[in-house]
C-alpha cells in the first residue's frame, strides 16, 4: 500500500511517450520511462494539469461510473456549485438539481448552502484568529497539498475549517438515515466533481477524519446524460427558481467569488498554478502578512476550470458572476439563518479535529554530510548538461535529470547530448572490428563519379 | 571564523532588475530543501537571504551572493557594488529606509530589510565603503544548541 492516495493514473495501454504531461507538471512529478508516463507519487499533487494535456486520454482521473449508485437503496447527489456553471445562464440551480434526480438519483442536494454556511464560519474564524498571517483557504485540496509538499513551513496558514462537501454528506446521512429508516451505510453520497483532486479528500483525506462521502462523479461524466434532461426555466418559474440560490455559496466554484458578498474584505485571489506558486514565495519570505486570506485555485478562473468540466472556463466563470450581480440586485440571500451558524461555530461544528501535517519532498540522503556530497554531484552533472530541457531522457528537465542521476533513478546516458561521444567510442570500436577482419566497404575502389560540368550556352 | 565548507554556490545578482528580484532566494531555499535541513532553518536562511538580495536590487549595480554549508553550518556572504552605506547603525533600525518613492511604490524599501536580515542570522556582519559597496556576512548555524 502506497503512502499518498492519488486519484491521477496512467493507462500505459494509452500513453505512447509525447512528454506533454512531462512539460506541464508543475511539480516535476512526471518521468518518461520505457517510453510511457510514470507519476512520482511523492511529488504529485493531482492538480490534473496533465489530464488536460493529455493528447490521447491516457492520463485518467479516478472516480467512480454512475453504475455504482446501484450499490445502494437510496442515492444523494451533491453537486459542486460548478457544475451549475455548465449550462446555459436561462438554467438555474434547482433545474439541474431536479435532473439528477431524473437521471437516476433518488435526491440532489445544494451544496452551495453549505458552502454558504462554511463562509459564514470562515468569517468567524477569522474574526477571532491572532497567529501568522495571511491564512490560506483549504477550499482547493490541490493547493493544500501545495503548501505540504512544497512550503511545509505554512502548513499552520491553512484554514482548519471542514470542507462543505464533508460537513454536508454527513448531514445527509444522518438525517436521510432517520427519515428512511435505513442505516447510514445504505445511503450513497456521491460528489459531483469538476477536478480528479476532490477525490483524494474523499478517500484520503488530508486529515484522518471520517468521510461520509462514498464516492465522486465526473462532471464531464454527467454532463450528456444530464444535458438531455434538462428543462428551461419559463418566466413564471424563474424568479422563484432565482429566490432558491444562497449567495454565499454559489461563489465557491469561481475564484473571487466566496468571500464577494461577505464581510471579508481583505482577501487576495489567486488562481493557476504559477500564479500561486509566486504568491507562496511571497508569503514565505514573510510578505503579505497585512492580508487576512488567501483564496487559492489551481485551475485558473476557480474550480470552473477543473479538468472535468465542460463548459469553457471564461464562460462559466461569468455564468457565476452574472448571477452573484443578479442577486445582489434583487437582494436575495436564501442562506441559512445567520445566528444559527454562529451557534454551530460555537459549538465547534465547523472545526477540523486535526491539523495539517507536512509531507515534504524526501532529501538528497538522510545523512547531511552525505546529502551535501550528493548536492555538489548533482551540480557537477547539471554544469555538463545542455539545458535545454528537452526531455528525452525523460525528466522535464536537465536540474530533475540531474537530481534523479544522483539518486540512481536514471543513468547518464540517457541523455540524448551524450550520445555523439558514445557513438564516437562506437563507431572507433567498429572500425577497429572492421580493420581486423579485413573487411573492405562496398564502396571502396569505386572511383569517384566526375563532376559533371556545364556548358555556357 | 574559519570553517571548512563542502558545498559552495556562487550567484550573481544584478541592480535594478526587479522582475528577476528574489530568484536567487528561491534557488537557495531549493538547494537547502534538498539537502533535508529543518523547515524552519531553510525559511530564515531563504528570508535573509532574500532581504540581502532584495538590498543588491533595490541600491546596488551588481552584487555577487556565494552560499556556503558544511553540516553545522550555513553561510551566506555578499559583496555588493554600489553606494554602501553611510551609517550602518542607523541602517540597523527597523523603519530605517533611504529608498526613493518610486522603490516604495512597489512595495518595497519599508526599512525593514537589515533588521529582518538580523531576525533570522545567528550572525549577522555588515560592512560598507561610501561610493564602493557592502558585504554581508550572514551566519546559521544547523545544529540546535547554536555554536558549532
Amino acid at each position: 500500500m502506497s503512502r499518498y492516495f492519488h486519484s491521477v493514473s496512467v493507462d500505459a495501454d494509452k500513453c505512447d511517450g509525447r512528454m506533454r504531461c512531462l512539460r506541464v507538471c508543475p511539480t516535476q512529478a512526471i518521468r518518461i520511462r520505457n517510453g510511457k508516463a510514470v507519476i512520482l507519487e511523492e511529488k504529485c499533487i493531482d492538480c490534473g494539469e496533465c489530464i488536460t494535456a493529455c493528447p490521447n486520454e491516457a492520463i485518467m482521473a479516478l472516480t467512480d461510473p454512475i453504475g455504482e449508485l446501484n450499490r445502494f437503496k437510496y442515492t444523494v447527489a451533491i453537486p459542486s456549485p460548478a457544475l451549475y456553471a455548465q449550462f446555459g445562464r436561462s438554467i438555474l440551480p434547482d433545474k439541474i438539481l431536479a435532473g439528477l434526480k431524473k437521471i437516476g438519483f433518488d435526491d440532489a442536494y445544494d451544496l452551495a448552502i453549505t458552502c454558504g454556511d462554511t463562509s459564514l464560519a470562515i468569517e468567524h474564524f477569522l474574526d477571532e484568529y491572532s497567529g501568522p498571517k495571511p491564512l490560506i483557504s483549504n477550499s482547493c485540496p490541490s493547493v493544500v497539498s501545495l503548501v505540504q509538499v512544497k512550503y511545509p513551513q505554512l502548513v499552520d496558514h491553512i484554514i482548519p475549517i471542514k470542507l462543505p462537501k464533508r460537513l454536508a454528506a454527513k448531514e445527509i446521512k444522518e438525517r436521510k438515515s432517520k427519515e428512511l429508516g435505513l442505516k447510514p451505510d445504505e445511503i450513497g453520497t456521491f460528489y459531483i466533481t469538476p477536478c480528479p483532486v476532490k477525490m483524494i479528500a474523499i478517500k484520503q483525506p488530508p486529515s484522518e477524519e471520517e468521510c461520509y462521502l462514498d464516492g465522486a462523479i465526473s462532471i464531464a461524466d454527467i454532463y450528456g446524460p444530464l444535458l438531455s434532461v434538462l428543462e428551461s426555466e419559463d418566466k413564471g418559474s424563474y424568479r422563484k427558481s432565482l429566490e432558491s440560490i444562497c449567495i454565499l455559496g454559489i461563489g465557491w466554484a469561481v475564484a473571487g467569488g466566496m468571500h464577494r458578498t461577505q464581510g471579508l474584505k481583505n482577501v487576495l485571489d489567486v488562481s493557476g498554478i504559477a500564479d500561486i506558486i509566486t504568491t507562496f514565495n511571497d508569503i514565505e519570505r514573510g510578505k503579505l502578512q497585512n492580508i487576512d486570506l488567501v483564496v487559492a485555485y489551481t485551475c485558473p478562473q476557480g474550480c470552473v476550470g477543473g479538468s472535468l468540466t465542460v463548459e469553457n472556463r471564461y464562460i462559466s466563470y461569468n455564468k457565476i458572476l452574472r448571477l452573484l450581480e443578479t442577486l445582489e440586485q434583487e437582494n436575495i440571500e436564501a442562506c441559512r439563518d445567520k445566528r444559527d451558524i454562529r451557534e454551530r461555530y460555537r459549538q465547534k461544528y465547523f472545526h477540523m479535529q486535526q491539523k495539517y501535517e507536512p509531507r515534504p519532498i524526501q532529501a538528497l540522503d538522510e545523512d547531511l554530510g552525505k546529502a551535501i556530497k550528493k548536492r555538489q554531484k548533482k551540480q557537477r552533472i547539471y554544469d555538463s548538461l545542455p539545458k535545454v530541457d528537452c526531455g528525452i531522457c525523460g525528466a522535464p528537465t536537465c536540474l530533475t535529470f540531474a537530481e534523479d542521476v544522483v539518486k540512481g533513478d536514471a543513468q547518464l546516458s540517457n541523455c540524448i547530448f551524450n550520445v555523439p561521444s558514445r557513438f564516437k567510442e562506437l563507431t572507433g570500436e567498429l572500425s577497429r572490428l572492421m580493420d581486423a577482419f579485413g573487411y573492405m566497404g562496398e564502396d571502396k575502389g569505386r572511383k569517384p563519379r566526375k563532376e559533371k560540368r556545364r556548358k555556357k550556352s | 571564523m574559519t570553517s571548512r565548507y563542502d558545498l559552495s554556490h556562487v550567484f550573481e545578482i544584478k541592480g535594478r532588475n526587479f522582475s528577476k528580484a528574489g530568484s536567487v532566494s528561491i534557488d537557495i531555499k531549493e538547494i537547502l530543501r534538498e539537502l533535508g535541513i529543518d523547515p524552519v532553518i531553510v525559511r530564515r536562511a531563504a528570508i535573509a537571504a532574500y532581504e540581502a538580495e532584495i538590498n543588491v536590487v533595490m541600491y546596488a549595480d551588481k552584487g555577487e551572493m556565494v552560499l556556503r554549508l558544511n553540516p553545522k553550518v550555513i553561510r551566506i556572504t555578499l559583496e555588493d557594488e554600489g553606494p554602501g552605506i553611510e551609517d550602518i547603525e542607523m541602517a540597523m533600525q527597523e523603519g530605517y529606509s533611504t529608498a526613493t518613492d518610486e522603490i516604495r511604490e512597489m512595495g518595497f524599501g519599508a526599512g525593514m530589510g537589515l533588521p529582518n536580515i538580523k531576525k533570522n542570522a545567528d550572525v549577522f556582519e555588515l560592512k560598507s565603503t561610501v561610493g564602493k559597496g557592502t558585504s554581508y556576512n550572514i551566519v546559521i548555524y544547523l545544529n540546535p544548541t547554536g555554536k558549532t
